[in-house]
């Protein structure tokens, strides 16, 4: 028997975290601290509330006629889904075998053998590179980038589709020579279909004040239209889809 | 066969009346997409211009003018025009546009008090002769009514009766007038009417006989009405124009002899699409002159005016009239019921900006062609002024040729009326239960007295056995209360046009209501899941309730509580169908509030469910605001689950959602939003309201309304004016669930 999963909430109707209608399942915990982080509820592995692998699933089935006629399907995030790799697994291979299409949310700060089987039951996976520039990387998240870096390695090498999700903060984020540096590497990776590009918001900053934690965000503006279409030129060299949504 | 029906298709329709065969021969079925539609001509536009002008004046001044003296008939006002020379679709009410006419047959009283509350006096002879001469409806139901009527009506346990003004609700065929003209259609009452002759004559003939002679009244003085715009409606149409003119006349006809409070148009832009589709086959007409006679018979929809008292406007706010106009659907041999005048009806919407009237509906199938999916849509998120119904649900009851009545009432056309029974306050029925009858506001016995709750805490099992024992005594009473008044609705207050526009024998249904389902459904779940104490006053009466532990709501797609709702109107339909019905009504019963959700909540004291006394109830099938916490999706499958064969008149939900929770990007949104409707139509919903906006759209609204005179928002069943609205109704919206993630 598996250890039951640390959910932090469940949204019905997701239409932005992949294609379609998405039952978005908000896993709770991650070892990342991004700065600019509108969940910060959603890191401490602790919290949340306990689905074993039938009940979430038993949900998820609910909306199956709205994930069908929309073409969209379950959207694993978080926190970051897989701390908990061992209970999606479970529950992905009860989604696939109801033709229910899986996508996983994550930082691709974690590769084990669980996590490589949990790969092989997700069709989609939405890869957050929070920067290029791995010491801005640190400075952002207050981990690593190379795991990262492998994690996407290995989406290439079983040719799994990816859409890779960049934040853009001005003044931390928008560091355009590392930008155009990660353009030219997302060049050898024909399994990313879309690049897509958020706006820095601070809808998030009254959960870090709730939590009793510094936000240091909160001087900081939201980029302008300029600036994500700057990007989002850079992005889509030779070919590459960017979207952006502002 | 006769020339104006040159190269149609002949059928049954060709000897009978029968619209929906004519269709079914003779209808061009569409499937492509939005592309050829055109916008508005310059006559429009100077036309709509104008209309706007005055629309823009009766905000200011609440009505621009009124009748104080000629009760309306259809023949009481000549020709009015607003526009002679840019009008190509002709008729008002009155002889001048918006102009106000009164109707006393629903009742003088009424119709003094709604002319002072705007500054105008009825004339004194005219008040005298319904006074002492021509007696109403209202004093007929007042003369019949019980004791125990009369003081559920005062409590508010049944409210919104129309005991003081026309029913409506009813649809007429009036698409007969244009299809076989007015003179086909005396010949075949007279024929009916000589049918009943040789019998031995019981009461049921002897009405039916007065009826057929006051239908055949009222289609000559269609006629009449028609001739004085210079028109002769004797025969068919013979064109695009004239189907669209005498659609329209005989509509006109029946707002000009009846205030109902719905008034609805039924199902018209498919049948006139085959006169358009012929046109434009014989080269006479162009697109542009398509476009442009819908255009104008829309003008003429937007601007169809009741007048109505201050207490009518707080149940019903925005001066709503129900043209409900029935759109898309599939027929019953798979082809769709989608044709281009499908989209050419909902494209005014961009031709002449959105509003309120007439109150598109699109009957949503999820095997409706996608570009018209797509386009409907795309309406919805850029005007937020459509409403949705489950094809696929009501046409397995009802057939492919029906209408919506008002907001979500379903009738298959000139076959079928009913009789408008507004709602019973079952949250209030609740409380009853709970003080052994009393009110909980007055202290005052209203149901007969049993023996009340006096436990602390309260008991699932016993508060459900009282509420059993409450909901027999009510339904009893509910229906009694409905016989009264449609009987006397028959007597004074007659519907001789539309019913003319019917056949002779039709289905009639004793539309039942409820209101405060959800409030019912999580106070029960609260008193079966959590701890519930009563807080009584001084005379051991419970006015208030504390809640102990958390409770499933209704609203997260959860069983346990989805399941108390289901079974709630399941229950009480059932009670409803033991009790017998004036004329035999079929009994049914809707899941509807309109904007009466506030009143009702005002004559409401604290219920179990947390909710206090005085607060709005959630509006027709909704979960109560901000109780639903998974989203969208898990609210409207709370929703679906209510069972139409248990609320055939119709389970109204209105969706709110900001535009940024429904995608990324305008194609995303539109996507989404169809696999929303497909998937909710698919888990058996009978109805969705859409609304497309930010809260700070409306609260901008609420300061600056100079700034929207447009903005058009659906609420239960219709839409509404937002700025038409009081500030307690704006803000109720305000305060709903908005879906922002």
């Amino acid at each position: 028997m598996i250890k039951p999963g640390r959910i932090h909430s469940l949204e019905s109707f997701g239409t932005v975290d992949g294609p379609g209608i998405r039952f978005v399942v908000f896993m709770q915990g991650c070892p990342l601290r991004c700065q600019f982080c509108h969940n910060p509820d959603t890191w401490d592995v602790n919290k949340g509330n306990e689905y074993t692998s039938d009940r979430l699933f038993e949900e998820i089935i609910k909306y199956k006629s709205y994930m069908d006629y929309s073409g969209g399907g379950v959207t694993f995030t978080g926190g970051e889904p897989l701390l908990q790799a061992e209970f999606l697994l479970e529950v992905s291979k009860k989604c696939k075998s109801k033709g229910i299409s899986v996508a996983l949310d994550t930082s691709g700060f974690i590769l084990n053998n669980t996590v490589k089987e949990l790969l092989d039951y997700t069709d989609l996976v939405l890869l957050d590179i929070k920067n290029y520039d791995p010491i801005v990387y640190k400075t952002v998240t207050g981990v690593q980038l190379s795991p990262t870096l492998k994690f996407l390695d290995y989406l290439k090498e079983k040719d799994i589709a990816t859409w890779v999700r960049y934040v853009v903060v001005p003044e931390l984020t928008d560091n355009l020579d590392s930008i155009r540096k990660f353009s030219t590497y997302l060049d050898d990776y024909p399994n990313v279909e879309k690049i897509e590009l958020l706006a820095f918001h601070k809808m998030g900053e009254y959960k870090w004040k709730e939590l009793g934690i510094d936000y240091q965000l909160t001087d900081t503006k939201e980029p302008s239209k300029e600036l994500m279409e700057q990007v989002t030129k850079i992005l889509a060299t030779n070919g590459k889809v960017v979207t952006s949504n502002i | 066969m006769r020339q104006e029906w040159h190269d149609f298709e002949t059928g049954s329709w060709t000897t009978d009346v029968n619209v929906r065969s004519f269709i079914q021969h003779n209808y061009t079925p569409y499937e492509g997409d939005d592309a050829f539609l055109v916008g508005p001509t310059k006559r429009t536009l100077k036309l709509w211009e104008k209309a706007q002008e005055l629309m823009q004046l009766e905000n200011q001044k609440g009505i621009i003018d009124a009748e104080t003296s000629k009760p309306s008939t259809i023949t009481t006002f000549g020709p009015g025009y607003l526009d002679k020379d840019n009008e190509v679709i002709v008729g008002f009410q009155t002889d001048k546009p918006l102009k106000r006419g009164i109707m006393p047959n629903g009742g003088i009283r009424v119709v003094k008090k709604a002319l002072e509350s705007y500054g105008y006096t009825l004339d004194k002879t005219t008040e005298e002769i319904y006074t002492k001469n021509r007696k109403t409806h209202n004093d007929g139901v007042f003369d019949a009514y019980t004791d125990a009527m009369r003081k559920a009506r005062h409590t508010g346990i049944i409210t919104g009766l129309p005991d003081a003004y026309g029913r409506g609700r009813i649809i007429g065929d009036y698409r007969r007038v244009a299809l076989y003209g007015v003179d086909f259609l005396i010949e075949e009452k007279l024929h009916e009417k000589k049918l009943l002759e040789n019998l031995t004559l019981g009461s049921p003939d002897i009405r039916l006989r007065e009826e057929l002679s006051e239908q055949i009244e009222a289609l000559k003085q269609l006629k009449e009405m028609a001739a004085s715009y210079g028109y002769d409606i004797s025969n068919p149409a013979k064109d695009s124009f004239e189907a669209t003119q005498w659609t329209y006349f005989a509509y006109l006809g029946a707002i000009k002899e009846q205030d109902g409070a719905a008034m609805s148009l039924g199902r018209v832009s498919t049948f006139l699409d085959i006169y358009y589709e012929r046109d434009l086959k014989d080269g006479v007409i162009t697109e542009e002159e398509i476009q442009e006679l819908i255009d104008q018979f829309v003008m003429k929809l937007r601007m169809v005016r009741f007048l109505r008292t201050p207490d009518y406007n707080d149940l019903f706010s925005g001066d709503p009239t129900w043209v409900t106009e029935s759109i898309g659907g599939m027929g019953l041999d798979g082809r769709t019921l989608v044709t281009k005048s499908s989209f050419r009806i909902l494209h005014t919407l961009y031709n002449l900006g959105p509003a309120p009237e007439p109150n598109l509906t699109v009957l949503w199938s999820v095997f409706l062609p996608e570009p018209f999916k797509k386009y409907c849509a795309k309406v919805s998120i850029d005007t937020s002024s459509i409403q949705y119904e489950s094809d696929d649900i009501m046409r397995e009851v009802w057939g492919d040729d029906y209408g919506i009545a008002c907001c979500v009432s379903a009738m298959r056309l000139g076959k079928q009326m009913q009789f408008f029974g507004a709602r019973a306050n079952l949250a209030k029925a609740l409380l009853y239960a709970i003080n052994g009858g009393k009110d909980e506001k007055s202290g005052e016995q209203v149901a007969p007295m049993f023996a009340p709750v006096t436990s602390e805490y309260l008991d699932y099992d016993e508060v459900m056995s009282k509420f059993d024992q409450t909901l027999d005594w009510l339904s009893e009473l509910y229906i009694n209360t409905l016989n009264v008044i449609h009987y006397m609705h028959d007597k004074y207050n007659y519907e001789k046009l539309q019913m003319a526009l019917h056949d002779v024998e039709i289905l009639r249904t004793e539309a039942c209501g409820i209101a405060g389902l959800s409030v019912v459904a999580d106070s029960l779940s609260a008193i079966k899941y959590a701890k519930v104490k009563a807080i009584r006053n001084e005379d051991g009466l419970v006015v208030d309730y504390e809640i102990e532990g958390d409770y499933p709501a209704y609203g997260n797609n959860d069983d346990k509580v989805d399941k108390i709702a289901v079974e709630l109107v399941e229950k009480f339909m059932n009670k409803l169908r033991k009790v017998k019905t004036y004329r035999s009504a079929k009994h049914t019963l809707s899941v509807l509030t309109i904007t009466s959700n506030v009143v009702y909540g005002k004559k409401t004291g604290s219920t179990p469910d947390g909710r206090k006394t005085g607060e709005p109830f959630a509006p027709g099938a909704n979960p109560m605001h901000g109780r639903d916490k998974n989203g969208a999706i898990a609210s409207m499958a709370s929703v679906a689950k209510l069972p139409y064969k248990h609320a055939e008149d119709g389970i109204s939900y209105t969706f709110s959602i900001v535009p940024k929770a429904l995608g990324k990007n305008v194609d995303d949104r539109v996507k989404n939003l169809v696999g929303l409707l497909d998937g909710y139509f698919h888990s058996r919903g009978h109805h969705i309201n859409v609304n497309v906006f930010d809260r700070e759209t409306l609260m901008d609204a609420m300061e600056h309304p100079e700034k929207y005179p447009q903005l058009t928002i659906r609420v239960s069943g219709y839409a509404v004016n937002f700025i038409k609205l009081n500030r307690e109704q704006q803000l109720d919206v305000i305060h709903r669930t908005f879906h922002e993630r």
